[in-house]
């Protein structure tokens, strides 16, 4: 007979076991599907996970889609760790956009090595800005971070149509929604000739050492651990609440804006309408995979990151619809919820007696 | 343990030369890169029909969905014009610069790009289609048919295209009915089946009884079916989703375009252009006209199809006006492709201002 009993603690070996069990889940269950589907699950796997970054090029492009999902997934890690629910960096990380866009537009046809770090500080000023919104409201008025970071994603979405429609559109573009391209001084440059990856990855590397710094090293991640664990012992201990929420947004914010400014001075070199396939909300998936760990959330970038590629290749390759990339990210998602509940229960195998 | 990741390790290499040995095919190879699912029932559709077209010709095709105009485009371009395609279609404005860079890197792969303007490379060629054409059509069944003389126009972008569209609509309604106002509702989208709901409600409220749009997807003509007032297809027959409203549809015919320019890359013939084809090659089809208009609307509409498909009629011909009456195009004159490709004002007798 098995029985199900509640664990006295959670496991810790459990927490970090159950993010592969869900990836496992997931490609078994993805295998299922693609049966179902009429396709040979073996060859259909191969296409999604392993042709995809076979080469230097596909191994590049995979660093290319994970270092935004990674910058944003370690801002969005300070405000999870702590219990302040930020749902909305693809807001952050279109106003960043916005703001460092509209940097790199001033500096048109300018040369300077100095116009690429005010470009990128926009960015993160413009993430960080945008991020203060929730924040703030949260702090003082007791609103819903929740609700009004989402609802700020669909704002900043349409400043951003407004502006490459309108005042900010190419005036040699036939009004087409897009501005002009950036000149060369304002864009990330590239790490390798013919390949797309490019500086920005230096900026989540670097957010990755630091937020581990920042979590494991200093009293600020030890009040953000306690307030995670119980808002009330934090407040006992006297943290000084109000702080801490407003300071982690803006980290958080500051690197969803860094991403963006990633996106539009790296590869699309301009601003337009659709900037980001919604890294925002999708890094929510990587942080989580991630156990909201610096060193997790690189792995877990890079396995969503990969649902991405092999969607393409797959469909290229053996026809099969685009869109079950994203029935992989939420099946991620889903085995992850699923089989946290190993963290607080176990199973207890109980010999029959007579 | 070990010995199993190095096994499959070596596998998948062993399975990785195959595919790369089978993808060196000898028959020309067509791939299509679409912004929707093939399932919207409006452009993306009406590409994968083509692309269906270019299939029956007998030729190899390949295609991607839902691509995004971000940064992916040019992956999936890149990963196209490697693995074997000879000609990549690009069906969206916003590839336009991904499709210039990757050509300039395959310049043995040739690149068609839909509804853009930038030819960088000796391997790209653009093409369009003259929907207006079409537009003047549902202009003259939208004038005749109106009762409160107010139509409803739903608008995606502030685009050339777009205003074309608008002012050759607005024109030929007119022609039959000089009291028609026409309303814009700017949706600020392509394909987003609330939003354009939304605005068609919006303009069956403030009373028009006829609705246009610019817009893809089957709501429209939906929330026109409901409203009971007439509407008209986008890009391919909607006539099955709203049997009452729909009057006819504009539809986008791509198949004769893309079987050709494939046979081309086939014989080696291609070379770049810029096609702009209306009614007259086939590129923009008339779907069957409604039982509901009077027969000799529809006796009309057809002479008329027939004369906008000879260049006997043009959609803009003068005397034009502007919405302050200035004259844009002189009595007897028609309007050259520079202008209709630079079409930023609205004509007389449209309402409201172009959103800036």
């Amino acid at each position: 007979m098995i029985k199900i009993v509640k664990r006295d603690q959670p496991s810790r070996a459990i927490f970090f076991f159950t993010p592969v069990l869900a990836i496992f889940l997931t490609l078994v269950a993805g295998g299922l599907i693609f049966f179902i589907l009429g396709f040979k699950p073996f060859e259909a796997l191969k296409f999604f996970f392993i042709v995809p970054i076979a080469d230097k090029y596909g191994f590049s492009e995979l660093l290319l889609k994970a270092t935004p999902l990674c910058l944003i997934a370690i801002g969005l890690s300070f405000c999870f760790k702590s219990n302040n629910w930020n749902i909305g960096a693809e807001g952050q990380l279109t106003f960043g956009a916005i703001v460092s866009g509209g940097v790199a537009l001033l500096f048109y046809e300018q040369e300077g090595f100095y116009i690429l770090p005010i470009v990128i500080l926009a960015g993160a000023i413009g993430g960080m800005l945008y991020a203060s919104i929730p924040a703030i409201l949260k702090t003082y008025f007791n609103t819903n971070e929740i609700l009004v970071s989402l609802m700020l994603v669909y704002v900043s979405k349409l400043i951003l149509d407004y502006l490459v429609v309108g005042p900010w559109s190419n005036p040699e573009g036939f009004n087409f929604p897009e501005t002009r391209q950036f000149s060369d001084s304002a864009k990330l440059p590239l790490l390798f000739e013919g390949l797309r990856i490019h500086a920005g990855i230096f900026l989540a590397l670097a957010a990755v050492v630091i937020s581990w710094f920042v979590f494991y090293k200093t009293y600020l991640g030890f009040q953000m651990k306690v307030s995670g664990f119980s808002l009330k012992t934090a407040k006992y201990a006297g943290y000084k609440g109000k702080k801490m929420i407003i300071l982690v947004f803006l980290i958080s914010g500051a690197c969803a804006g860094l991403a963006g400014v990633g996106e539009i001075t790296g590869p699309i070199g301009q601003l337009h309408r659709e900037i980001s396939p919604d890294y925002g909300f999708t890094a929510i998936i990587v942080a989580f995979l991630g156990r909201l760990h610096p060193v997790g959330i690189i792995f877990a970038s890079l396995v969503v990151a990969i649902t991405y590629l092999g969607a393409e290749t797959a469909q290229i390759f053996m026809q099969i619809p685009k869109y079950t990339g994203q029935v992989f990210q939420g099946m991620i998602l889903f085995f992850l919820l699923a089989s946290d509940y190993l963290l607080f229960f176990k199973f207890k195998f109980i010999g029959s007696k007579k | 343990m070990h010995k199993f990741f190095i096994r499959s390790f070596v596998s998948s290499l062993v399975l990785l030369f195959t595919f790369t040995v089978a993808a060196i095919a000898k028959d020309v190879k067509a791939a299509f890169v679409y912004i929707g699912p093939t399932g919207d029932h409006g452009w993306t559709y009406q590409h994968d029909v083509g692309r269906k077209a270019v299939e029956a010709a007998g030729f190899k095709t390949t295609y991607v969905e839902g691509v995004p105009e971000s940064a992916d485009a040019e992956r999936v371009l890149r990963q196209l014009a490697n693995s074997g395609h000879d000609v990549i279609f690009t069906t969206s404005f916003g590839y336009m610069n991904p499709t210039n860079k990757v050509a300039k890197e395959f310049p043995n792969v040739k690149f068609e790009h839909a509804t853009g303007y930038k030819r960088e490379h000796p391997n790209v060629s653009t093409y369009a289609a003259r929907f207006y054409e079409g537009r003047t059509i549902l202009g003259t069944i939208a004038g005749t048919m109106t009762k409160s003389n107010v139509i409803g126009y739903v608008a995606s972008f502030p685009i050339p295209e777009v205003i074309r569209g608008i002012n050759s609509f607005t024109l030929a309604a007119q022609k039959v009915n000089p009291n028609i106002k026409t309303k814009i509702v700017w949706a600020f989208t392509w394909y987003d089946p609330g939003k354009e709901a939304e605005a068609a409600k919006a303009l069956i409220d403030q009373g028009a009884d006829v609705i246009a749009q610019h817009t893809d997807s089957t709501a429209i003509v939906q929330m026109a079916e409901k409203a009971g007032v007439y509407a008209f297809g986008q890009a391919s027959d909607m006539d099955k989703f709203a049997p009452k409203a729909v009057l006819t549809s504009v539809e986008n015919n791509w198949g004769p375009y893309y079987v050709d320019r494939v046979k081309a890359v086939a014989n080696g013939t291609w070379n770049q252009k810029d096609t702009w084809h209306g009614i007259g090659d086939g590129m923009v089809v008339i779907s069957d006209l409604d039982s509901q208009m009077p027969a000799d609307l529809r006796s009309k509409v057809k002479k008329l199809q027939a004369d906008l498909a000879s260049g006997k009629v043009h959609s803009f011909t003068g005397p034009i006006y502007d919405q302050k009456g200035n004259l844009m195009v002189a009595e007897g004159k028609t309007a050259d492709d520079g202008m209709l490709a630079g079409m930023m004002t609205y004509v007389k007798g449209v309402e409201g201002d172009i959103p800036k």
